[in-house]
Formats: C-alpha cells, structure tokens, sequence
C-alpha cells in the first residue's frame, strides 16, 4: 500500500472495480431507504456519495461497512463478498479500511496518540517506542505536531476531525471513508482537509469514499459521484459531479449541484 | 413584522355575506399571540350555515398589529377551506402576511412522513408489554452468551482490551466504592441490631444479637447491599458511558477497525467487577458485624469481646463463601446489564439518561430474582 502510484481517472470503464455495490436496498424495518443501488468504484477514485440531508448518504456508507445489513443486495470489495462473509473475515478485510466519522469519534478515554497507536499495538508487532513514533507521524501529516498528549476534548472540533483522520490513515489503508469531513468546519478548514484528502490518494494511492453535500468540496475533490435522490429514494445519477453538473437533464440533480440558483427553481427565494 | 403598538384593540372578528356565494372575514385589532385570539372552528361554524359559502375572502383591513398568532389562525382556515374545497382570498390581508403562507405552503407535506400513533386497547398494550419482557429476557442472554464467547478468547489469549482500561475500571469500581460500601453496610448491621434487640431482650438473650447480624450479613445481607450499591454506582456508570461512546460513534470506530467493542469494552468491565465485588462483599460483612457490635456494646450492654466470640462461633465458613458466591454472581449482572443497557443505547443525550436508568432496573431486577433463586437452591441443598 506505501508504493505511490499515479492517480487515473474514472472514465476507463475497462478498469477492474474496487468496490461493487450491487442491488442494494437499505431500509429500516418496512421503512425503504433507499432501493436498487448499482454502482462501482475503481482504485484511486474520490468517490462522492451526495444527496440532501436525511436522503440516506450516511446510511449507506455504514452499509458499505457492515454496520448495518442490507434489506436485500451486497457490497463487493474486489472479487470479496463482504455482504455474505462471516465476522472474522469481515474484521480482518475492515482493518484494510480507515473511516473518519462525522464527529471524528476519538475514544475520548486516550490521548491522541493513543488513539492513532491503537490500531497499530493491536494489528502490528511493533514496539511501544516505534508505535509512538508512528503516531506522531500521522498526527505531523494531518498537521497535529506537537498534540500527542492532548485528549480529545481539549482540542477544537476541526483538530478532532484530522486527529480522526491520523487515526483512519494508521495502517495505511486502502479505502478511506469519510462521513461528512466538511460538516462543522469553517471553510478554510473544510478546504485543508479536502486538500489532505487529494494528497492521501496521490501520495499513499489510497481510493477514498467520501459522504458530502458540500459543492465547494465536492467539485474540488471528486471525479466519481452518485446522487441519492430522497423523493424516489434511489440513485439518480452516477459520474464525474463536474461532468454532471454540465450535462445532467434530472431536474433535481442540476437543483442540487447549482444550489436551486439555476432558474430560481427554490420558490420560497423568489420574494427575497 | 409590525411593530407593536401600545394601545392595540383586541382581535376582532366577524363575518359578512358580500353574496350568497361569498364570505368575507373580517379581522381587526391586535393579532399577536400574546393577546390570544380566536379558533377557527369559529370560521367553519359560518361556513356551515346555508347558503353554504362556495368562496372565503379575507378583509385585513383594520388590522392594527400582527405576528404569528394571525398566521396560525389563517393557516388554520386555509386548511379548513382545502377539505372542503372552497376559494380562499387572501388579496386583502397585510403585505407580508401573503408571503408568508405562500412560503409555508411551498412544499408540500412528505406523505407517510408524519408519525401515526396507534390506539390499542388496554389488552393489547398489556400482551406487547409481556412480548417485550420476554424479549428483553432473551436478549439479556444473547448477550451475556456473546459476553462468554469474548471470555472463552480472553481465555486462550486471543482477546483485545488494554490492561491500562482494566486497572483503571478496577480502582474505580474497587477502591473508589469504599466509602459508600462502608457507609451501608455498617447501618444496615446498626438496623438489623436494633431490629434484634427489641425481641431478643424480652428473653434476655441479648448476646444472640450477635449471631443474628452475622448470619445475616455473611449469608445474604453483605452481597446484597453491595451489589444493590455498585448497580448505581458502576452498572449506571457502565451504562452512560457506553451509551455516549455509542452516540459519539465510537464503538462504530472500534468495529470498523476489526477491534471487538465486546472484548474492548466490555471484558475488562466485567473482569474488573468480577474480581472487586468479592472483596467489596467482605469488607461489607466486616463492617456490618461491626456496626451491630457499635450497637450491643453502647446500648445493650455487651462487651466487644463477648460479642466478637459469639460472632465468630455462630459464622461457619459455609455462610462466608456463600455469600461470597452470591454476590460475584450479583457482580456478573451487573456489569452485564450495564454494559448491554449501553450497546443499546440510542442516538442522543436523553437516550444515554435511559440507559443508564435502565441499567439499574435491570440489574436491581435481575440480582432479586437470582437471590430468590440462591435461596430456594441453599434451603434444598441443605446448605
């Protein structure tokens, strides 16, 4: 995973999927959430799962995770159907993964570099000392020198999202998700962070997963998407935003990547 | 809005027939929520009267002041007017006031989104509320099997946690409980003392006072309490803080990085309490004998001596450990409960309060049906 390789674009269809999610349908009890989800993503994407709020984004990305079960269809990563694998393969194909949560979700008991050194005590041999140096590293790439000691509830909540970001990249992973990274962030944060994430995947070849309904950072960072559509509760577009944002004829997509600003399509701006 | 005037007339309303067809609604005065105002039903009690009106229009004319209280009462008609499809007029209402309904109505509302409450009869509530029990009952052991299962891999060395966790849990719910244990456990021997004492003196047999508090406290008395104390002390602890690890995502943290949040969090609890409540439970006999010697040396007059003697002739070491027995099993619930009452905790702050209530009940629930079944058990066994 540490052998940087160049980033390629989406468009070669050719390319072999990293991740496959097939026929998926999310619900809760008789409650569909979203149904019939079919979209693949290739290695060093920046995947964007967007939609608007409540749309179920969220829901799939901890379906992508074996938080939840599928009411019906799987989640493929590669040839490994992680839907249908029982536990301990699932843990062991998840350590391949780092997930930075919506709140950054430090275990609030640990420091920071406790936090990033656990996954390294538990799943690598290395000694005390080296783990300590490890983290630190991790917590210098996210811009957090000097913070190893520090717990999680002294520092402000966008050093808590890269420290959460340090901790998903511990093992160097090789799909990173992020739920929401920009959520709760001024701009000037939300766009370091977006600019981390272009380096991961340049830099440690990553592919990422990104939950978002920030245009800046979606325009900036991504070059696959899919759109969850809240009203007919499925997937009504699958590409480049960018190349969406030009050519897409859905009504509701072009609302949303143009902010409703498009031919006044938001009513209630109309008297403002 | 507007602003508010000091000399405002109250709100008005009345109704007039422009033609047969046509009702016009006059409202007048101060409309602001603060003066009251009136019910729609007014309006439908107007609609109703033949001949039934085919359009409503409003004259806001003299309307002196205005806030939200005008919109409720138009949004109201207007919804009245929708079911029984008649025109509303709203040209003739303040500036603003127009807007502002039209902004309310721009979406419309998400069908199958508003929450239905069921009505079920007291039967049914009665038969969901059992289900409910027995489900609770199963997933209790659900979880106290899955909580083995992590046992049975700490057993082989395959289980994760870090020492450091275990050591802190251990002082907390060990050395920290001192206190309180102390304080309990010394006025329940006090309370059973006194209790004795009034029966026992009529016969002169005060010295039994002594046999009395310390059969009770090694058998039953001592794990009891104790257990009672660290289920709301570290049961609602355990419970609280799972929860929030649950709600600031957390534990979902420790799932996708392949770490157990079973052998992670709750094996060092249960371990902890499990090795501390024992201890706990023979401090609290101590201290309950002592506390009924405090009672027969100052006010029955028996010598400490005296007392301690028959104590220790009266106690058989069947008595300590069974009760030492009883009370780790107690320990077990506990943790158990706690930590299950956390794992289920829902997505917000309220919900990590519930938890923790929950934990108690649980556990208090569960340690007296098991004492029931200690007793029953002990008394067949001959023990």
């Amino acid at each position: 995973m540490s052998t940087p390789s160049k980033p390629t674009a989406s468009e070669s269809s050719n390319q072999k999927a990293l991740i496959t999610v097939r026929d998926l349908t999310m619900a809760f009890g008789n409650f569909v959430v979203m149904h019939d989800l079919n979209f693949k993503i290739n290695e060093h994407d920046i995947f964007i799962i967007m939609g608007g709020s409540g749309c179920g984004k969220s829901t799939l990305l901890r379906h992508m995770l074996g938080l939840i079960e599928p009411a019906k269809g799987e989640v493929l990563y590669g040839d490994f159907n992680f839907t249908k694998a029982d536990p301990e393969q699932r843990e062991a194909k998840l350590r391949q993964f780092g997930v930075l949560y919506q709140s950054g979700a430090l275990w609030s008991s640990m420091t920071l570099a406790e936090n990033v050194g656990l996954p390294l005590e538990e799943f690598t041999d290395l000694k005390p000392g080296e783990i300590r140096e490890v983290a630190s590293l991790k917590l210098a790439l996210v811009g957090l020198k000097g913070f190893e000691d520090y717990y999680p509830s002294q520092i402000s909540g966008g050093m808590q999202k890269r420290a959460g970001l340090a901790r998903a990249i511990a093992l160097d992973p090789e799909i990173v998700f992020f739920d929401e990274p920009s959520a709760g962030l001024d701009p000037i944060s939300s766009r370091l962070l977006d600019d981390l994430i272009l380096e991961l995947r340049d830099n440690l070849g990553a592919t990422a997963v990104v939950v978002s309904h920030e245009l800046p950072s979606i325009f900036a960072i991504g070059n696959n998407s899919v759109f969850l559509d809240a009203e007919t509760r499925t997937m009504t577009a699958y590409g480049d935003p960018k190349e969406l944002l030009a050519h897409s004829t859905d009504h509701r997509v072009r609302t949303f990547l143009t902010r409703g600003e498009e031919e006044g399509q938001n009513p209630a701006r109309n008297h403002g | 809005m507007q602003a508010q005037e000091n000399h405002a007339k109250p709100s008005e309303l009345s109704f007039q027939r422009a033609d047969p067809s046509t009702l016009v609604v006059r409202v007048a005065g101060d409309w602001h929520l603060r003066s009251g105002m009136p019910s729609p039903l007014l309006v439908t009690r107007e609609l109703d009267k033949s001949p039934k009106p085919k359009k409503v229009k409003f004259d806001g004319n003299q309307i002196e002041g205005w806030d939200t209280g005008l919109l409720t009462f138009l949004m109201g008609v207007a919804d009245i007017c929708q079911k029984r499809k008649i025109e509303l007029d709203m040209s003739a209402l303040p500036k603003g006031v127009g807007e502002l309904i039209k902004l309310a109505e721009t979406v419309p509302e998400k069908t199958g989104a508003r929450l239905e409450r069921d009505h079920s009869s007291f039967i049914e509530t009665l038969g969901k509320a059992t289900i409910s029990y027995a489900q609770a009952l199963d997933e209790f052991l659900t979880f106290l099997g899955q909580v083995t299962i992590s046992f049975a891999k700490l057993a082989v060395g395959k289980a994760r946690f870090r020492t450091v966790d275990l050591w802190v849990i251990i002082q907390d719910c060990g050395a920290n409980a001192f206190g309180i244990v102390t304080l309990i456990s010394f006025l329940v021997g006090v309370i059973l003392a006194f209790m004795g004492a009034v029966q026992l003196q009529k016969f002169g047999a005060v010295i039994y006072i002594a046999d009395l508090v310390g059969i009770a406290m090694a058998r039953d008395m001592g794990g009891i309490m104790t257990a009672i104390i660290m289920a709301g002390r570290t049961g609602a602890a355990f419970a609280a803080q799972l929860g929030s690890m649950k709600v600031t995502q957390e534990i979902d943290a420790l799932t996708t990085m392949g770490i157990s949040p079973l052998e992670f969090l709750v094996v060092p609890r249960v371990t902890a309490l499990f090795l501390m409540i024992p201890l706990l439970c023979v401090y609290a006999d101590c201290v309950g004998v002592l506390g009924g010697a405090f009672v027969a040396s100052t006010m029955l007059h028996v010598s400490f001596s005296a007392y301690f003697r028959e104590t220790i002739h009266a106690i058989s070491l069947t008595d300590i450990f069974g009760g030492i027995f009883k009370c780790t099993v107690y320990g077990i619930i506990v943790a158990v409960a706690g930590c299950l009452r956390g794992f289920q905790c829902g997505n917000s702050s309220s919900a990590v309060g519930d938890a923790a209530t929950t934990a108690v009940v649980t556990s208090i629930v569960y340690i007296v049906v098991a004492c029931g079944i200690f007793a029953f058990l002990f008394n067949t066994l001959g023990i």
